[in-house]
C-alpha cells in the first residue's frame, strides 16, 4: 500500500499530468445570445417610449397604492387558507382512496368525480348560492328539530365561502397527488411496519405518508401557484377583494385597464417567487435520509468497521425491560 | 419458559394464488430455542411459508399456529372466524421479521428506525426505548451509527440494523427471509455473525436461506422444499452429506 502512495502527491507523479486541453467552443450560443439580447431591448425601448397604452406613470402610481397591496394580501390569505384545506382534505381522501375499507374507498370516489369533473367557476356561484338554498345551518339530528341553528349568511362571509368553494374543489386534484406519493413508496415499508406490529393508521401517518411527501411537494407547490392565480375567480361568490377583481373595480373608475392589469400581473409574478422559495425549503426538509450522494468527505467506508459481536446475551436478558404486553 | 407447546405448528398448510398453488400440505414444528433452516430453490414456497407465519400471507388451508395461538383466525365453537386488523397486528408484535432488501425506514435514523416500533406500539417512555436500542445497536456493533440515516450504511451494516429493529420488540420468534441474499459476498460474514450470536443466546429462528454454511452449522434442523412440498428435512449436516431426493441432490449440486 505504501509504494503506491495514492492522495496528493500522485497528481504531480510522472505519467500522470493533469490533461491540459483546448475546451470546445460553442459559437452560435454567443450568437443567438446576442441576436435575442438586441430584440429584448427593442422591445422594451418601443414599450417604453412609443407604446402610451402602458401607461407607465400609471403603474407606478397603483403598484404601492394601498387597496392593491391589501388586495394582494387578501390573495395570499385565500390561498393559503383553501391551500391548507385542501392538502388535509388531499390526504384524507387518498388515504380514504386506499384503505381497504370499501365504504372509503366509494366515498372517496364520488367525491373527487365530482369535484374534479365540474368547472371550479360553476361550483364558486353554487357555493355563493348557499345561503339560498340552505338559509340556516342546523345543528342537530335529521328529523328531530335542531339543538342550534345559524343564518348561513351570517355564519360564513363571502371571503369563507370563497375559502371552503377553492378548498373542496382542490381536494380533488391533491388528493391525486397524495395517492401517486403514497403508491411512490416502496411496499416492503408497509410491510416492515406491518411485521412490527403496526396498525394501517399508524403506518400511514409515521412511515408512508412522510416517504411520501417527497414526491408530494412538487406538484403541491405547482397546485399552489396555481391556486394563487385561481383566487381571481372568486368573484363568483362574489367576493370582490382579492387582486384581481380590485385592480378591475379600480380600473373601472379610471377606464385605464392596462396598467392596473400590470400592477396585478407584477404582484401575483413577486407573490409566486416567495412561495418557490417556501417550496426550496420544503422540499430540503423531506429529502432527509435519501441524499445518499452527499457523503461528506473523508468520511469513514461504511465497509471498514467489522461487527464486534460480543454475544447477544444482554438481548435476552434486557428482555424483561418493556412493559410485556401478551393478548 | 419451558413450554411443551411449539413455537411454531403447521400442519397441512396450503395457499394459492389463484389456480397457482404455492404451498401443498406443509406440516412441520419448530420447538422453543429452535432454529430451523429452509432451503429451496426460488419459487418453492419458502418464503411465502415465512410470511404466513406472521400472517403476511393468509393460509387457504390447514392449520398454523405460533406459541399455540392459531395465525390469523380465532376458533369459536369449531368454526374459524377472521381476526381483526388490531388483532393481528398484536399477534405480529411478538414476532420478528428481518427481509431480504432490508426495508429501513429511509427517513428516519438508525435509532429512530430501532425505537419507532417499541415508542408507537408498545408504548415504551422514548428514554427507555433509546437505551434499549443503543444496547442493542451495540450489540450488533453499530454503536457508532445510531445518528446516521441508512442510505449512508452499507448493505451489511443496514441489515444489521434491522435485526437490531425487530429485537427491540422483543420477539419469542424471529423469522429472517435470505437476509443476506442482497448482500456484496464480503458483507455476508457480519451478518449470518449476528445471527449465529442470536442462535447461541436461545432465540427460536425460522431461517430461509441460501447459505449452506450457515445452516449447517447453525441449524438445529433443515427443510428442502420444492414446488410447495417439503421434500427433505432433519439434521442438516447428514441431509446436506447424504441427501436421499433426487430434487435435493440436483440443487445441491448447483449451490455448492
Amino acid at each position: 500500500m505504501s509504494d503506491m502512495s495514492r492522495g496528493p502527491a500522485a497528481q504531480s507523479a510522472p505519467g500522470h499530468d493533469p490533461i491540459k486541453a483546448v475546451p470546445l467552443r460553442h459559437p452560435w450560443r454567443n450568437v443567438i445570445g446576442v441576436v435575442l439580447v438586441i430584440f429584448l431591448a427593442a422591445f422594451v425601448y418601443d414599450a417604453a417610449v412609443n407604446r402610451t397604452a402602458y401607461d407607465w406613470p400609471a403603474v407606478g402610481k397603483y403598484l404601492f397604492d394601498r387597496r392593491i397591496s391589501e388586495a394582494a394580501f387578501i390573495t395570499l390569505q385565500l390561498t393559503v387558507y383553501s391551500m391548507i384545506g385542501a392538502i388535509v382534505l388531499g390526504i384524507v381522501l387518498a388515504v380514504m382512496r386506499l384503505s381497504p375499507n370499501p365504504i372509503f374507498k366509494s366515498i372517496a370516489w364520488v367525491y373527487i368525480w365530482i369535484f374534479r369533473g365540474t368547472p371550479v367557476y360553476v361550483q364558486l356561484v353554487f357555493w355563493g348560492l348557499l345561503s339560498t338554498i340552505y338559509p340556516t345551518l342546523d345543528i342537530g339530528l335529521p328529523f328531530l328539530p335542531p339543538i342550534a341553528q345559524l343564518p348561513t349568511d351570517q355564519a360564513l362571509n363571502t371571503f369563507w365561502i370563497a375559502v371552503i368553494g377553492l378548498a373542496l374543489n382542490e381536494a380533488a386534484y391533491m388528493s391525486e397527488i397524495v395517492r401517486a406519493g403514497i403508491l411512490s413508496v416502496d411496499k416492503g415499508q408497509e410491510e416492515a411496519a406491518t411485521a412490527l406490529g403496526m396498525n394501517w393508521a399508524l403506518t400511514m401517518r409515521r412511515i408512508v405518508i412522510p416517504q411520501a411527501m417527497r414526491i408530494i411537494i412538487p406538484p403541491t407547490g405547482n397546485e399552489v401557484i396555481s391556486m394563487l392565480k385561481t383566487t381571481s375567480l372568486v368573484t363568483a361568490v362574489p367576493f370582490t377583494l382579492d387582486l384581481y377583481t380590485r385592480s378591475r373595480d379600480i380600473s373601472a373608475e379610471t377606464f385605464n385597464p392596462i396598467p392596473l392589469l400590470i400592477v396585478a400581473s407584477l404582484w401575483y409574478l413577486a407573490t409566486t417567487s416567495v412561495l418557490m422559495v417556501g417550496q426550496y425549503y420544503l422540499e430540503k426538509r423531506f429529502a432527509r435520509g435519501i441524499d445518499r450522494v452527499t457523503v461528506k468527505k473523508g468520511a469513514k467506508l461504511p465497509q471498514g468497521d467489522a461487527p464486534t459481536v460480543t454475544g447477544l446475551a444482554g438481548a435476552k436478558t434486557g428482555q424483561n425491560d418493556g412493559p410485556k404486553e401478551n393478548r | 419458559m419451558t413450554s411443551t407447546v411449539p413455537m411454531v405448528r403447521a400442519s397441512g398448510v396450503a395457499k394459492s394464488y389463484g389456480s397457482h398453488q404455492v404451498l401443498t400440505d406443509i406440516s412441520l414444528e419448530v420447538a422453543s430455542g429452535e432454529v430451523l433452516c429452509i432451503i429451496g430453490p426460488s419459487g418453492s414456497g419458502k418464503s411465502t411459508f415465512l410470511r404466513c407465519i406472521n400472517h403476511l400471507e393468509k393460509v387457504d388451508g390447514g392449520r398454523l399456529e405460533v406459541d399455540g395461538h392459531l395465525v390469523g383466525y380465532r376458533e369459536k365453537g369449531g368454526v374459524l372466524h377472521e381476526i381483526s386488523a388490531k388483532d393481528a397486528a398484536s399477534q405480529r408484535r411478538d414476532i420478528g421479521m428481518v427481509f431480504q432488501r432490508f426495508n429501513l425506514f429511509p427517513h428516519l435514523t438508525v435509532l429512530e428506525n430501532v425505537i419507532e416500533a417499541p415508542r408507537r406500539v408498545r408504548k415504551q417512555p422514548v428514554a427507555q426505548a433509546k437505551e434499549r436500542a443503543r444496547a442493542l445497536l451495540d450489540r450488533v456493533g453499530l454503536a457508532d451509527k445510531v445518528d446516521a440515516y441508512p442510505g449512508h450504511l452499507s448493505g451489511g451494516q443496514q441489515q444489521r440494523v434491522a435485526i437490531a429493529r425487530a429485537l427491540a420488540m422483543d420477539p419469542k420468534l424471529m423469522l429472517f427471509d435470505e437476509p443476506t441474499s442482497a448482500l456484496d459476498p464480503e458483507l455476508v460474514g457480519e451478518v449470518l455473525d449476528v445471527m449465529k450470536a442470536l442462535a447461541a443466546d436461545g432465540m427460536t429462528m425460522v431461517v430461509v436461506t441460501h447459505e449452506m454454511g450457515f445452516a449447517r452449522e447453525v441449524a438445529d434442523r433443515l427443510v428442502f422444499m420444492d414446488q410447495g412440498f417439503i421434500v427433505e428435512q432433519g439434521d442438516p449436516r447428514e441431509v446436506l452429506a447424504a441427501p436421499k431426493h433426487d430434487r435435493l441432490k440436483s440443487f445441491l449440486s448447483k449451490v455448492l
